[in-house]
């Protein structure tokens, strides 16, 4: 149980860096926003979501209504409910509902990615070390970026933009290598998402991605279900 | 309002996103339809986020761009994260540089 917790804590490490960077700009932001120190941290620490948070302060600044809120977060945030159902399906017995509350708070686009492509099914420990790597960058990074400003150069910041980007196309890029079927959901996945972009972009980014997401996994999957015992792999 | 029940607000509502999904399923889906769907939306979901947003990421699509190859050509040679992530955004970063210099 604690090489599970140690095992997850060590997969969230990349995380971690990766999160660092971006949460030094919602830090900073949201005190461009005239949010406190206390309020950016408060939101990082309760939230875990990027997009999401970053939404969420301009509602915020503009003194907009809760309704706005709620609505503006499933927007954005709707995505996770995906993630949690695929990962319902990936959980050892030993997940009981206690372990299922508090794990799906830590539900992110990057723990999930690495949780989703583990090889076994998932036990909370493993889900908590990973979720706690990764929280720890997420709320320091917002800490950092909050008070310190950008004592960064614009060059190197913008430059770092690019890193979660370069996470998620290292996570995807070696599967579809060996697997074909995967190569086709994630080329019509961009293809569709790119077509929404372009030809229909008052949806926002939060919908252009589910409907892409979800029409590129059905149409796949209609064609080229999986085997039996493929599901884990 | 009070920035307090904004943030309130704002995390239960994501809280309840990822919870309801994940507590409320608990017998394994059998359909193999929805099965297949499930094993395809992490990579779809990611691939869409990925695409076309990386190319402009750092607000210029050249830089983007040459981050992107790097990423997609490093990612293809089974490096790890953290170093496709870092080789993408020092090559922006590169890029960024000798466009500033010519």
């Amino acid at each position: 149980m604690k090489k599970d917790f140690t095992r997850g804590m060590r997969h969230g490490i990349p995380i971690m860096l990766g999160y660092l960077s971006v949460s030094f700009g919602f830090g900073f932001l949201a005190i461009q926003k005239n949010l406190s120190i206390l309020a950016a941290v408060g939101i990082s620490v309760t939230n875990l979501t990027s997009a999401g948070q970053v939404a969420g302060v301009g509602v915020i600044a503009a003194g907009g209504s809760l309704l706005e809120m709620i609505l503006c977060q499933i927007v954005i945030n709707l995505r996770y409910s995906l993630m949690s159902l695929s990962l319902s399906q990936k959980l050892d017995q030993s997940f009981t509902l206690p372990h299922r509350l508090i794990a799906a708070y830590g539900i992110t686009d990057e723990i999930f990615a690495v949780a989703s492509t583990q090889p076994e099914p998932l036990k909370p420990a493993y889900l908590y070390g990973l979720i706690l790597t990764p929280f720890i960058g997420w709320s320091t990074g917002t800490l950092l970026g909050a008070t310190a400003g950008n004592f960064l150069p614009a060059s190197v910041t913008t430059a770092m933009s690019l890193m979660l980007y370069g996470m998620f196309i290292a996570i995807i890029i070696p599967p579809a290598k060996k697997n074909r079927k995967i190569l086709l959901a994630i080329l019509l996945a961009a293809g569709f998402s790119v077509l929404l972009k372009f030809l229909l972009p008052q949806i926002g980014d939060g919908f252009s991605v589910i409907i892409a997401a979800v029409l590129s996994a059905m149409i796949t999957a209609a064609f080229f279900p999986i085997e039996e015992g493929e599901a884990q792999s | 309002m009070s920035v307090v029940i904004y943030i309130a607000v704002m995390a239960l509502t994501t809280y309840l996103i990822r919870v309801i999904p994940f507590a409320a399923v608990r017998g394994k889906i059998r359909s193999r339809f929805i099965n297949s769907v499930l094993f395809y939306i992490p990579y779809a979901v990611l691939s869409a986020m990925t695409f076309p947003a990386i190319f402009f990421a750092t607000g210029n699509v050249i830089t983007s761009s040459v981050g992107t190859v790097i990423a997609l050509v490093m990612a293809y040679f089974d490096l790890p994260l953290i170093a496709v992530a870092l080789g993408s955004s020092a090559g922006a970063f590169l890029a960024g540089w000798i466009m500033t210099a010519f």
